[in-house]
């Protein structure tokens, strides 16, 4: 019988075969073990905090040492209004940051702040505790939310900064020279046109870096130090989440160690829920092109 | 006007050679002699990118509502030229220019004129249509005009179907107003993004190799409607299909190696062109 040129000898066809098989399963594995950490996160988050969870624990304030019960709702408002307060000062200066790099600064300006953003980011998040402690705390005597707030917005800027000029960067040149030959002001271009081209691009930046910070516990340990009770007032110490898992889960109390789990497992779909909606924006932001 | 197309080859064997009102060989420049307007009047323009000179030593001047082709090889300055015309090189970092240009008498780039001004007396259409995406066909055609300051409802209604209407577009979406603008086909964004141009009612319109992306059907349309435009527009249009500045085109600039090498009526210049060059490259031999 005729052997076809073709194709490979029997033996070495199957030797292929073998190799493929060996690598692909090679990396199947280190795919798998990427995300298995995700799993085993939501699998102990689920067994040891879902039973805590209740209404009270979104409605109630953590009850004294002693007494079981209790929940986190105050850690949960203070959450929110920390990352609230991060947002403010965060999202204009990222912003407006990144229009300046994307859209105005010469090349060297540039290169030097982008060099500084990347540095910033990489600033370990305890030292962004420690210097607003330096400036915000010392001098009025007292932790508070203010600072708490100025930490986690000071970590924000920079993120917000870089991803809001990469995608500036992205929005065609054409749409510039086609707005500017209107006659219209450059200002006017790049807020009207330029930005709201790339807007799901940069709330998506906006949105990761919450995400980023709202698990922050080191940088409010020293500022907004947390607090038992309801805060009243910004100027006083405010609790968030992280700082309640801390400190609950230090404690030699059972009782307390499954409100810390109750607490991570909040966080953990707060923050997937935020994931989620980059996500849907960036689909969106897709299937508009 | 006639769809008809008219290479240079065989209109140059079907008409008599008429005289160019351009002396043959004539230095670059000059210009049919008739009493006519003129939009732009260009003398001496030399531009560097950095080191590099980009054109040399431009002279021409470009008739009101008439349409004038600038044609020549890739790198040769036409587009450099084109936005020279409306200040379109401001932003490029590290360009310079010499000459005076004036368009109606006002000179472009004379201390405190103010580019934004400029550009809405001379508009620009680009190679790739392109329609904002987050806008609405009316939002596309009215943005220039709402970002300059007018917000009266019925004259801005009013300047949507009149531009919508000039650009040939206006019975095609009329119904769709409210649609993307960029839900539209390749010719159809084409002819929105010059109604957008024409809504800011420029005297002059540059375009920018205006057809080279689109189907003929289309760019059959855009040269109609470049023939209805003149009437009431100076238009410029760089191109690199020679039988599109044939057929659509009054006068007929070429441009070589960043030079002005031939400039006259569209006519000549395709028959019996002055330049050994310019015949070169009209006739197919290079570029």
């Amino acid at each position: 019988m005729e052997v076809s040129p073709y194709l490979p000898s029997p033996g070495y066809a199957q030797w292929r075969k073998w190799k493929s098989a060996a690598v692909t399963g090679v990396l199947v594995t280190c795919a798998l073990a990427v995300i298995a950490p995700l799993f085993i996160i939501i699998y102990f988050l689920l067994v040891r905090g879902a039973s805590s969870l209740d209404w009270s624990f979104f409605t109630q304030l953590p009850k004294p040492t002693g007494e079981a019960g209790g929940g986190m709702a105050n850690a949960i408002v203070g959450t929110m209004t920390l990352l609230a307060m991060a947002a403010a000062l965060g999202v204009p200066f990222g912003v407006f940051g990144g229009i300046y790099l994307a859209e105005y600064g010469s090349d060297r300006a540039n290169d030097w702040l982008r060099f500084a953003a990347d540095v910033l980011n990489g600033v370990p998040s305890i030292v962004w505790g420690m210097v607003v402690y330096l400036i915000l705390v010392v001098p009025f005597k007292t932790f508070s939310a203010y600072a708490g707030g100025v930490a986690l917005g000071l970590i924000m800027v920079p993120l917000v900064m870089r991803t809001t000029e990469e995608v500036l960067v992205l929005v065609p040149q054409s749409y510039r020279e086609a707005a500017l030959a209107l006659g219209i002001a450059r200002w006017k271009v790049i807020l009207v046109i330029v930005v709201r081209t790339a807007l799901k691009g940069i709330a998506t930046g906006v949105i990761v870096a919450l995400a980023r910070i709202a698990g922050e516990t080191a940088p409010l340990l020293f500022t907004a130090l947390g607090n038992t009770f309801w805060n009243h007032n910004l100027k006083e110490p405010i609790s968030a989440l992280p700082l309640q898992i801390f400190a609950y889960s230090i404690s030699p109390y059972d009782d307390w160690h499954r409100q810390a789990w109750a607490g991570a497992l909040v966080l953990m779909a707060l923050i997937l829920a935020l994931n989620i909606t980059v996500r849907v924006l960036s689909r969106d932001r897709q299937s508009a092109s | 006007m006639s769809t008809l197309p008219e290479t240079a080859s065989a209109s140059a064997a079907a008409e008599p050679i008429r005289v160019s009102a351009t002396p043959a060989g004539s230095p670059a420049g000059s210009h049919p002699v008739e009493a006519e307007e003129i939009a732009f009047d260009i003398r001496n323009f030399s531009m560097w990118y950095g080191q590099r000179q980009a054109l040399q030593d431009v002279t021409i001047k470009i008739a009101a509502r008439k349409v004038t082709a600038i044609i020549g090889p890739s790198g040769c300055g036409k587009s450099t030229f084109i936005r020279a015309l409306n200040r379109m090189h401001d932003l490029t970092p590290g360009t310079r220019l010499e000459g005076s240009l004036k368009h109606f008498g006002d000179d472009l780039y004379g201390p405190g004129v103010e580019a934004s001004v400029i550009r809405r007396r001379v508009g620009m259409v680009f190679q790739k249509s392109n329609p904002f995406p987050t806008m609405s066909i009316e939002e596309n055609v009215l943005v220039g005009l709402r970002l300059n300051g007018v917000h009266d409802r019925s004259v801005l209604q009013a300047r949507l179907e009149e531009s919508l209407r000039m650009a040939a577009l206006w019975d095609e979406v009329k119904d769709l107003l409210n649609r993307p603008g960029t839900s539209l086909s390749g010719g159809q964004q084409q002819r929105l993004c010059i109604a957008r141009s024409l809504a800011v009612q420029p005297a002059t319109l540059l375009m920018d190799e205006p057809c080279s992306a689109l189907d003929p059907i289309a760019t059959a349309k855009i040269e109609e409607l470049i023939q209805t435009l003149r009437e009431k527009y100076t238009l410029v249009i760089v191109t690199h299909n020679m039988q599109q500045a044939a057929r659509c085109s009054d006068r007929t600039a070429f441009f070589y190696m960043g030079r002005l090498i031939e400039y006259g009526d569209t006519r000549n210049i395709f028959t019996n062109p002055g330049n050994p060059q310019t015949e070169a490259y009209v006739s197919g031999r290079f570029g």
